[in-house]
């Protein structure tokens, strides 16, 4: 909505490629950010920062805390916080892990194709219940969500630690495993599919933008530099693909496939990873979210609300219950994150999502979401997760102590803060 | 320019109060509001005229009275009941999202969407176009959020909002205190042409000098209290200055 230059038949002034582009001037800082750090720790450790493998599991790290961040960009736009989220995550987590393992298989049978959809529901529907209590109390009784949430992250992580008996509960339902990462990956074929798909929806949305301004006579950038858009988008998404379909899968673990089959390994056959399912449902969450933001009435109403409360109120907006809305969705977000979570860890520990909390809001506020409200992308947050978890990633391959490693994300979290400051305040931006 | 006063009045406010704590912010008041009337509420800081209004627009809820439109009873509990009568209203403390587009804040609420349900942006652009187009044709901010707007142009935002939804009673608390002169010359010719077309508008002001321009009638209250409504014609400014300075009605004392 902070397209830059679109006056209509305004005079034609000097632009840099950014504008011309109608670039989110903050996004492209952050791409630059991200390609600096990707392209110093491949130097560092000699290429192997940027091969396929520490890729694919960069990414498939990066989807927990990004899904949440999704959710923690509404809350932080209307000027609430969530400082429960891990907490929520590992009591979703927690009732998942008990009802695949413990319940289930007695009813159903251990083998049952049942089990993994109930988990998944059982899981979903604590995380939204929750989040909508913790919505209820802050939009209808008026507790400050700091003090809702932070109440809920004792509640939660020690009733987490009361249904477990505050022990590990080890997975091993094969479709619930599925949604960790190295497990469930789609495959060359499927990939490629998936990956030509998203190209081709980016592209058809960001045309549809472009028909929907020229129907009602709004200037539009000029073409040349609607294609570049699209094919550096397109381009990205497809080479993003292409790296994970060249990440193989390890002989031994394909031969255990085949085993497991009772058929025999031919000699010479190989296989890729391709995309994982985890990372595909994080690109599904970052595409419904994003099209809630900016494309229905509940995400406009989200960010008026985040702008100014009153103003909202008195066009009607029922503000207390949006924020019941707002925090539902974000538990209904732990929920999905604990799914992955747990999958990826293939185990519930009562430590799961600890500090996830803190690294979800630093996510969405690296990515440009002002604690003020009224302002924040989803898209942002996401890439805040991931350079958060680049950072983290690369840091550690390079040697650096987790002490350390922690030392320089809190740094970065502040300085990222502290420059986007000074750019809001030089170029009289918002807030 | 006199209004048909036969029939039954468009609003008729009864015997309203509203207290906040031990404050009585609106005490007993009654008023009412003809179609293409323009009435002026005065008083002074604090007397109870937003307030008021805010009773009308549904922003809060009277403890005591009742709010007839054509005659018949009607419940405003919240803004929302308040638009579904064509009850619009321009706040004194302009109420609009500064994050957002001139086009999402005339529309906040009340959306234009596409068949799918998702908002239609560009359509609600091009009707804010219109709109401006008309009002304030110096308009051209259409893509900044409104926080980049001057007083003048958020007052342009606002007041499209409310000619936009057609409304039947518009309430302007205070709409030309940010305002130059050329935009205050503009609003007064907004209002002449509103009435014509048979509104029925509450006009709260401090300038007896605009309310006597303007309305067809004045309103003055004091602590609370209603001290009276007369007919422009009836009164001299003097007249309503004691009104409001001293709190009583010089015609009613003198009769
Ligand atoms: N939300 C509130 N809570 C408590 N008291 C209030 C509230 N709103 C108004 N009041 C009080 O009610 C009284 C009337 O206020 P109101 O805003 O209606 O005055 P006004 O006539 O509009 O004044 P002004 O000319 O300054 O705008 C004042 O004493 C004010 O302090
Ligand atoms: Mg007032």
């Amino acid at each position: 909505m902070s397209d830059v230059g679109r006056l209509a038949g305004g005079t034609p002034e000097r632009r840099g490629l950014a504008d011309t582009l109608e670039l989110d001037k903050r996004l492209f800082g952050m791409v630059a950010a991200f390609v600096l750090l990707c392209l110093g720790f491949w130097v560092w450790t000699g290429g192997t920062f940027l091969s396929p493998r520490n890729i694919f599991n960069i990414a498939v790290q990066t989807v927990a805390v990004g899904i949440m961040a999704t959710g923690m960009v509404f809350v932080i736009v209307t000027r609430q916080i969530d400082l429960s989220v891990g907490a929520l995550l590992a009591m979703c987590s927690a009732t998942m892990a008990m009802t695949q393992a413990y319940v289930l298989p007695g009813v159903v049978g251990l083998d049952s194709p049942l089990i993994m959809p109930v988990t998944v529901v059982v899981g979903l529907v604590v995380g939204t219940a929750i989040g909508a209590l913790h919505g209820w109390l802050i939009g209808y009784q008026g507790i400050p969500s700091f003090i809702v949430t932070l109440g809920g992250l004792f509640v939660w992580r020690n009733l987490n630690w009361y249904i477990t008996n505050g022990q590990s509960v080890a997975l091993t339902n094969e479709r619930v495993l599925d949604f960790g990462g190295t497990e469930g990956v789609l495959g060359r074929g499927p990939s490629w599919v998936v990956g030509g798909l998203l190209a081709l929806g980016l592209a058809l949305a960001l045309l549809g933008a472009r028909r929907a301004k020229r129907r009602h006579g709004f200037a539009v950038k000029p073409a040349w530099a609607e294609g570049l858009l699209i094919a550096v988008i397109a381009g990205a998404v497809l080479g993003f693909v292409a790296v994970l379909n060249a990440y193989p899968i390890a002989a031994t673990k394909l031969r255990r496939q085949f085993e497991a089959r009772g058929e025999v390994m031919p000699e010479g056959f190989t296989a890729y990873h391709g995309l994982p399912v985890s990372v595909l449902l994080l690109i599904v969450v970052a595409a419904v979210m994003t099209v809630v933001a900016r494309r229905t009435r509940f995400g406009r109403y989200i960010f008026a609300t985040g702008g100014n409360p009153d103003a909202a109120e008195l066009s009607g907006i029922n503000t207390r219950w949006l924020t019941v809305k707002v925090f539902a969705l974000m538990g209904f977000l732990c929920g999905l994150a604990a799914l992955v979570s747990q999958a990826r860890l293939q185990s519930h520990g009562n430590d799961i999502g600890t500090l996830d909390e803190l690294r979800v809001i630093a996510a969405a506020v690296i990515g440009g979401t002002a604690l003020a409200g009224g302002i924040g992308t989803i898209y942002g947050a996401i890439l805040g997760a991931l350079i958060m978890q680049s950072l983290q990633s690369g840091m550690g391959m390079v040697g650096v102590d987790t002490p350390f490693q922690n030392i320089v994300v809190g740094a970065v979290l502040v300085v990222a803060v502290w420059i986007d400051t000074i750019y809001r305040k030089r170029t009289g931006a918002l807030k | 320019m006199s209004v048909d006063r036969s029939g039954t009045p468009l609003l008729e406010m009864r015997d309203i109060s509203i207290a906040f704590g031990g404050v009585r912010a609106v005490d007993h008041v009654t008023v009412d509001l003809w179609p293409g009337e323009v009435v002026g509420l005065l008083g002074h800081n604090g007397a109870g005229k937003s307030t008021l209004i805010k009773i009308l627009s549904g922003a809060y809820k009277a403890d005591s009275g009742e709010v007839l439109i054509d005659g018949k009873p009607v419940r405003i509990d919240n803004p929302r009941d308040a638009r579904t009568h064509n009850i619009e209203t321009i706040y004194q403390t302009l109420a609009l999202a500064d994050n957002l587009d001139a086009a999402s804040n005339l529309f906040l609420g009340r959306e234009l969407t596409t068949p799918l349900g998702l908002v239609d942006d560009a359509r609600m652009e091009a009707e804010t176009r219109r709109i401006m187009a008309k009002l304030n044709p110096n308009f051209r901010k259409f893509a900044d959020p409104v926080k980049a707007l001057s007083g003048g142009q958020r007052q342009s935002v606002a007041i499209a909002r409310a000619v936009y939804f057609n409304a039947r009673i518009l309430i302007m608390d205070e709409p030309t205190a940010a305002l130059g002169v050329h935009e205050t010359a503009m609003v007064a010719e907004l209002v002449k042409e509103l009435k014509a077309q048979g509104l029925g508008i509450f006009l709260i002001s401090h300038d007896i000098h605009d309310v006597m321009g303007l309305c067809d009638r004045v309103t003055v209250m004091k602590n609370g209290r209603l001290v009276g409504s007369e007919r422009v014609e009836d009164v001299s400014e003097d007249d309503i200055l004691s009104m409001i300075i001293l709190g009583k009605n010089p015609r009613r004392e003198a009769a």
